[in-house]
């Protein structure tokens, strides 16, 4: 950061000589002053978010009488507090594991058709709809979920578990509605679906055209050119475009908290009602919880915010191994 | 580019529609609200007459429990036509979070379902200077056992029974245990889904005194506001609960008596070894209430409910909320319509009110000494 502000500075007089005008010269360092002053004050707010974090983390984990990360309990506001985010974090990860599973193939479909093969009167009003979905707010998802979602889910659920259910992971043993991490998972899905589709398609719109023909030219069919000159190219845009949506799929709060049945029980039996998510669980125990109570949700929060670094940079990571080969720089 | 723009316009044109819908609909929905409380509530001329307004004057801030929300808002609608000039303004959050705006100095009063915690006496020292934190039970009520059994219109159970159910010992619906209760209903063998609390919450810390007191050797665990059974399922709020019970079959769940009312669901009639099972209703509530003791010391008047009444027609399954004040130290500016407001609540009109709708007033005998202690306030 500070090392490139010099270099704007540096290249920026002889332009403005040229021009001839002092008054250019003034706002050239406005300029310079002002997008130095918003870089600085991004680092600020983040770091002033870490730092809030991890002071009110520490006077919870102080006083913690169990262990942060191994403890499938959460009962911050006793005395003594004994709480752990074992339960959140698996039940975080797998429900955003099922939604990008879910998700990304059909949002990947969905902007492959809306680029490529849809015609253009169809394409631009489904570009509109798979939008749209990103307007709605999540607790009407919730809603939505809770009171719709949830018992249309219920028959899926017995037929998983009639005929997968030898797969441990769909074998349903505990009565209750589908409230599970599975369906937590299809509605995000839902939810992520629209931005990792206008990603994606924005940047499957962008092979290079010279690409393609050059590829029909050689006799290749639609879906030939698709693989080997739109998918390459996209995938580093497609990437991002799920990590996004992760990012999302992560910290939803509200329509978890309407839609699963939260427990302090790590299973694997996914059709079970039970579990729980970092945001979920700050929501449901955030009014209740004393001064102390809101600490502890604090430390998971801060656990929720590495988890969230930690995958964005993963995916940054990726993205530049592979920008080499994406074709993007043909 | 252009092309983008265009369609950004559009997608936020439809957005801003959809959510604009969404808004009208809100808007049905609080206004149907508002035409059920008015229509039982009926706000006299008499009432307004109780009120003294003293020298109570510019804006009281409360906040906590919402399960006195509707209660204390009829309570301030008729206290704000009275007194010109004067506002009111209770944020209905939870009592947990009206105890910690309390002992911040945030609001004048707060709202609790379950009285101050000695930890919480002692913090709230720093703000009553001179004083500390006491408890006024002002409303009452039952919390109701919802049911949605197909073909099951009327049901009895017993405290041993509901621990069972909720403890996940008691699986189906045509147990013999429940079949015993209820001689000549027929029961069908449908999966029982017992709902709690997902949330921490008032209501669930006193489901869970009234079972460990009633049925000490069914239910084994610590009375506490974090539902602490295995098996059943969560669901976030009283209204949360209401709803998955309104939607499952099978299902059972507690929530305040007024949430069952609204949406129409069916009451459990308490078996306590009175000679008739008990329904949920504000009368029965306060029979049980009246049974209770005050276990406060000095001007607090915690109280301590008798979970195990046998009184005819006594519904022991139920919450008493406190407001919680300062005996001493309370802020000048907001003192004289504290006390002028509470006064109005704990007088008869007041109390009157929480009959009409589905609440439960205070027994006479503890409603004269929350007078007393109201005009002690200083």
């Amino acid at each position: 950061m500070a090392s490139t502000t010099p270099t704007q500075i540096d290249t920026a007089p002889p332009v403005t000589r040229s021009g001839g005008s002092s008054t250019g010269r003034a706002g050239d360092k406005i300029f310079a002053g002002l997008s130095k002053g918003s870089g600085i004050l991004l680092l600020v707010i983040m770091a002033s978010i870490a730092v809030f974090l991890t002071y009110r983390a520490s006077i919870a984990l102080s006083k913690n009488e169990g262990n942060f990360l191994t403890t499938f309990d959460w009962n911050a506001s006793a005395n003594p507090p004994v709480f752990g985010i074992a339960v959140l974090l698996f039940g975080t990860v797998v429900s955003s594991i099922i939604a990008m599973a879910i998700a990304v193939p059909i949002a990947v479909g969905i902007a492959l058709f809306i680029s490529h093969y849809a015609p253009r009167k169809l394409a631009a009003p489904l570009a509109y709809v798979v939008d749209l979905l990103a307007a709605v707010p999540s607790i009407i998802y919730g809603i939505w979920g809770a009171l719709f979602l949830v018992p249309q889910l219920n028959g899926l659920n017995l037929w998983l578990d009639e005929y997968l259910g030898w797969t441990y992971v769909f074998d349903k043993t505990q009565v209750g509605v589908a409230r599970s991490l599975f369906t937590v998972g299809i509605l995000l899905a839902i939810m992520i679906l629209p931005i990792v589709t206008s990603v994606s398609r924005e940047v499957f719109l962008q092979v290079p055209r010279m690409n393609e023909e050059a590829a029909l030219a050689l006799g290749a069919t639609r879906w030939e050119v698709i693989r080997m000159s739109v998918l390459p190219f996209g995938r580093s845009g497609v990437i991002s475009a799920s990590m996004l949506g992760l990012g999302r799929a992560l910290g939803e709060t509200m329509a978890v908290a309407t839609v699963l049945s939260p427990s302090f029980l790590i299973s694997g039996h996914l059709l079970n009602p039970g579990g729980g998510t970092f945001a979920q669980n700050i929501a449901a125990k955030f009014d209740e919880a004393n001064e102390f109570g809101r600490d502890a949700l604090i430390a998971s929060g801060l656990v929720l915010f590495l988890l969230t670094l930690l995958v964005n940079g993963a995916a940054r990571l990726i993205i530049a191994r592979r920008k080499d080969f994406s074709g993007a720089n043909a | 580019m252009k092309l983008q723009r265009k369609n950004m316009l559009r997608a936020s044109a439809l957005g801003a529609l959809v959510v604009s819908g969404a808004l009208v609909l809100t808007a049905c929905g609080s206004d149907d609200n508002t035409k059920t409380a008015d229509g039982s509530a009926k706000p006299s001329a008499a009432a307004a007459g109780d009120i003294k307004c003293d020298d109570a004057k510019g804006k009281l801030l409360a906040s906590g429990s919402s399960a006195q929300k509707n209660a204390i808002e009829l309570w301030i609608k008729n206290y704000m036509a009275a007194c010109s000039g004067v506002e009111v303004n209770y944020k209905s959050s939870s009592s947990g979070e009206g105890i910690v705006a309390f002992n911040q100095g945030t609001v004048g009063f707060a709202g609790s379902d379950s009285a101050l915690k000695p930890e919480q006496v002692e913090e709230s020292k720093k703000i009553c200077t001179g004083g500390q934190g006491i408890d006024l039970p002002m409303v009452g009520g039952p919390v109701a056992l919802g049911f949605n059994v197909a073909g099951v219109d009327k049901l009895n159970l017993d405290a041993a029974t509901i621990a069972n159910i909720f403890n996940d010992k008691i699986k189906k619906w045509d147990d013999e245990a429940i079949k015993k209760l209820n001689p000549g209903v027929t029961l069908p063998s449908t999966a029982i889904q017992a709902f709690h609390r997902s949330d921490d919450s008032g209501t669930t810390e006193n489901v869970t005194k009234y079972l460990k007191a009633a049925a000490p050797d069914a239910w084994p665990h610590e009375p506490a506001k974090k539902w602490a059974a295995p098996g059943g399922q969560a669901a976030s709020g009283s209204a949360g609960v209401a709803a998955q019970v309104k939607q499952v079959d099978g299902a059972i769940g507690y929530f305040e008596l007024s949430f069952a009312s609204a949406q129409g669901i069916k009451t459990v009639d308490l078996n306590t070894g009175a000679a008739a099972p008990v329904p949920a209703t504000g009368e029965n509530a306060s029979k049980a209430i009246a049974a209770a003791k005050i276990a406060g010391t000095g001007s607090d008047l915690a109280l301590k409910l008798d979970y195990t009444t046998k009184a005819e027609g006594a519904y022991p399954l139920v919450l008493v909320t406190y407001e919680v004040v300062c005996d001493k130290g309370n802020k000048a500016e907001t003192l004289p319509t504290v006390k002028s407001f509470l006064n109005y609540a704990a007088s008869d009109a007041g109390q009157k009110v929480l009959l009409e709708n589905g609440y439960a007033p205070i027994p006479a005998e503890i409603n004269t000494k929350v007078r007393e202690v109201i005009n002690t306030l200083g």
